[in-house]
C-alpha cells in the first residue's frame, strides 16, 4: 500500500498598515536599519504596547472572507524564547483565544473543488532581522521589522499533495490582496508559508510531522514538499523514525535540513500578556468591517461567468486581482463587448504589461481607451489584426484609438466598390492560380484572400473580401 | 509538589538564568513552594466561573493606525554597547 501525504500550512501575512501593531513606528519597507524602531520595538524599560485598531479590523475582514467564527473576546499571549532579534525575550502573539476561529476556503485542483479548513488566524508581531555578515565576529541586528503586524493563518491538515498545498497558498495569497489586508509581496517577506508535512498509510492515524520554514515562492513549496516527502518515505521504509522538528528549506541546494537541535527550544511557555487587556469585538465592529469588504474572488468569478457569459478560464484570469477585474468592468461599462474585452486583457494587454514589467494599474492604455479600440473592431472600422497595430501605437503614446486610426489611415475599407476593384486586380494578376482553383485546388482560396489583404494593406473588410471572392470564383 | 534538580536546570535554561550548582537545592525548594500555592488554588471550585485573562475588568483600547514615532536612532544607539552601520551588534548568533 502506498503512502498518503498529509499537509497543513501556516501562512504569515504581513498586514498592510502604516504603523506597527503595538507602536507608532512606520512599517515602510527598505528604510535604513533601525530608523523605524522606536522604544516599544526596542523593548526599552517602561514602555507599553498599544494595539493598532487597523490590525483588528483586517483580521475581522479575513475572518469574514473565509466564513470564520469571530469570537467576542480575544487575548494576546507571550511566546517566550530568546533570540537577539526579539529584544523583549518574547513575541506578543495569541494562543488560547485567537481573533479568528474556524473557517474554510475552497480550492480547485484538476477541475475539482475541495474545501480546506482553516483552524484559526491570530495576530502577532514580527521579529527583527539578524545580519550574519562579518561584523568582527558579531551579529548585526536591524529592528525595523520588529513589531510589524502579522496575521498567522493556520490550516487544518486537509491537503494531500503539493498541488493542493500550492492551490491553497495561492487562494489565500489572492484573497488577502483582494480584501486589501496584505500586499502579497513574497520577495519582501510580506507573505511567508511554513509547511507541516507527514505521511501515513491511508486510514491510519496522522504520522509524525516536520515543519518546513523559509519558503518564499510557490515553486519552492513544490520542491520543498517533494524533497521532504522522499525523506520521510526513505526514513520510514528503512525502519527509522521521523523526528518532530523544524527544518529549513535551502533553495540553492534544494534540500531541507534540521534547524533546531534542542527540543526544549520549542517550549514557549505561553501565558496571557499582562500588558494587554482582552480585545472585545462587538457585532457592530464586525458589521462595520463587513460594509467595507469588497466582492470576494469566488463570488466575483461566479458573477462574471453569469453576467458576462465568460468561460471559467476568462473569469479566473480577470478576477486574479481587483485591479484586473476593475479594468475589465471599466471596459464593459464603456460599451465594449465582454468577450472581446476579456480577450484583449488576457492577450495583448497582459503581454505588453509583462514585457514592460508594469502592473495593470500602471498601464499606459487605460480601460476607457482600450474600450474605444474594441468598439472600433465592433463597428467594423478596423479589423482585429489592424487593432493590434493600433494598440501598439496607443501603448507608445500616439493617442486615442481614433487618433491613431486617422493618423495612419488604418480605417477598414468597407466600400464594396473599392474592395471589388482590388479583388479584380488580384484575380487578373494571378490567372494561373484562378485556373488551378477552378480545377479543384480549393485551398488556393486562402491565397487569394491573402493577396487582397496585402494589396489593401490589411484594411479590406475580411467578410466582404470572402464574399466577393466566392462569387467571382464560382 | 517538589521539583527535581533536572527540572530546575531545564527551567533555568529556558529562562536563560544562570543557576550555580550550589543553588539548585535552594532554588528547587523556593520554586516548589510557589507551585504548592498554585496547587492549593487549583483545589478551589471554579465551575461556572469564566476564566479571566487580566485582573482588570476592562477591555483593550485601540489606537488609530498612524505613524507617530520619529527616527531617534542616534539617541537609542548612544547607549548601546556596540553598533555599526546603524545596526546593533550582539555576540554572534549561530543558527
Amino acid at each position: 500500500m502506498s503512502w498518503e501525504t498529509v499537509i497543513g500550512l501556516e501562512i504569515h501575512a504581513q498586514l498592510a498598515t502604516q504603523s506597527k501593531i503595538f507602536s507608532g513606528a512606520s512599517t515602510a519597507y527598505g528604510a535604513e536599519p533601525n530608523t523605524q524602531a522606536c522604544g516599544v520595538d526596542l523593548a526599552l524599560p517602561g514602555v507599553l504596547p498599544v494595539l493598532n485598531k487597523k490590525t483588528v479590523e483586517m483580521a475581522i475582514a479575513f475572518g469574514l472572507a473565509v466564513g470564520a467564527e469571530l469570537p467576542k473576546k480575544s487575548v494576546f499571549a507571550r511566546k517566550n524564547y530568546f533570540y537577539p532579534d526579539s529584544p523583549k525575550g518574547y513575541q506578543i502573539s495569541q494562543f488560547e483565544l485567537p481573533v479568528v476561529s474556524t473557517g474554510a476556503i475552497d480550492i480547485e485542483v484538476n477541475g475539482e473543488t475541495k474545501r480546506i479548513g482553516i483552524t484559526r488566524a491570530h495576530l502577532e508581531e514580527d521579529a527583527g532581522k539578524s545580519l550574519h555578515e562579518d561584523f568582527h565576529g558579531m551579529t548585526g541586528i536591524d529592528l525595523n521589522r520588529s513589531g510589524t503586524p502579522l496575521l498567522e493563518i493556520v490550516s487544518e491538515p486537509d491537503m494531500r499533495s503539493a498541488d493542493e498545498a500550492i492551490a491553497y497558498a495561492k487562494a489565500i495569497h489572492e484573497l488577502v490582496q483582494f480584501i486589501g489586508i496584505c500586499d502579497g509581496n513574497m520577495q519582501e517577506g510580506s507573505f511567508r508559508v511554513d509547511v507541516n508535512i507527514s505521511i501515513r498509510k491511508p486510514g491510519e492515524p496522522l504520522g509524525t510531522r516536520t515543519e518546513l520554514k523559509n519558503i518564499n515562492s510557490f515553486r519552492f513549496i513544490d520542491k520543498a514538499i517533494a524533497y521532504e516527502l522522499d525523506r520521510h518515505i526513505d526514513v520510514l521504509e528503512s525502519g527509522g523514525k521521523i523526528v518532530q522538528e523544524t527544518r529549513l528549506y535551502d533553495a540553492d541546494r534544494d534540500e531541507t535540513r534540521s534547524m533546531r537541535a534542542k527540543e526544549e527550544a520549542n517550549d514557549y511557555r505561553y501565558f496571557p500578556d499582562p500588558d494587554l487587556l482582552p480585545v472585545m469585538i462587538t457585532q457592530e465592529d464586525i458589521d462595520a468591517v463587513r460594509q467595507t469588504l469588497p466582492e470576494l474572488p469566488a463570488q466575483m468569478r461566479a458573477r462574471f461567468i453569469e453576467q458576462y457569459a465568460l468561460s471559467d478560464y476568462d473569469a479566473n484570469q480577470l478576477t486574479a486581482s481587483r485591479a484586473t477585474a476593475a479594468y475589465f468592468e471599466g471596459m464593459v461599462k464603456q460599451g465594449a463587448d465582454s468577450k472581446l474585452s476579456a480577450n484583449w486583457i488576457t492577450g495583448d494587454l497582459s503581454k505588453a504589461l509583462n514585457r514592460d514589467g508594469l502592473s495593470i494599474a500602471d498601464s499606459p492604455v487605460k480601460a476607457e481607451a482600450l474600450s474605444d479600440l474594441v468598439k472600433r473592431i465592433m463597428d467594423n472600422t478596423i479589423s482585429g489584426k489592424i487593432a493590434k497595430q493600433v494598440f501598439d501605437a496607443m501603448w507608445q503614446g500616439e493617442g486615442s484609438a481614433d487618433e491613431v486610426i486617422e493618423k495612419h489611415g488604418l480605417k477598414q475599407i468597407t466600400d464594396s466598390g473599392a474592395i471589388e476593384k482590388i479583388v479584380d486586380d488580384v484575380l487578373a494578376a494571378n490567372a494561373g492560380q484562378v485556373e488551378a482553383y477552378k480545377n479543384g485546388q480549393e485551398k488556393l482560396f486562402g491565397f487569394f484572400v491573402g493577396q487582397v489583404m496585402k494589396l489593401s494593406k490589411g484594411q479590406a473588410n475580411p467578410a466582404q473580401v470572402n464574399e466577393l471572392l466566392k462569387s467571382k470564383l464560382s | 509538589m517538589s521539583l527535581q534538580v533536572s527540572e530546575v536546570k531545564k527551567i533555568a535554561q529556558l529562562a536563560a538564568i544562570a543557576v550555580e550548582p550550589a543553588e539548585f537545592e535552594l532554588v528547587s525548594k523556593k520554586l516548589s513552594n510557589i507551585l504548592d500555592v498554585f496547587a492549593q488554588l487549583e483545589k478551589a471550585d471554579t465551575g461556572g466561573i469564566e476564566p479571566m485573562a487580566h485582573p482588570l475588568d476592562q477591555t483593550q483600547r485601540l489606537r488609530d493606525d498612524l505613524v507617530t514615532e520619529i527616527n531617534l536612532r542616534e539617541k537609542y544607539q548612544a547607549i548601546a554597547p556596540s553598533t555599526q552601520k546603524g545596526l546593533y551588534l550582539v555576540p554572534q548568533v549561530i543558527e
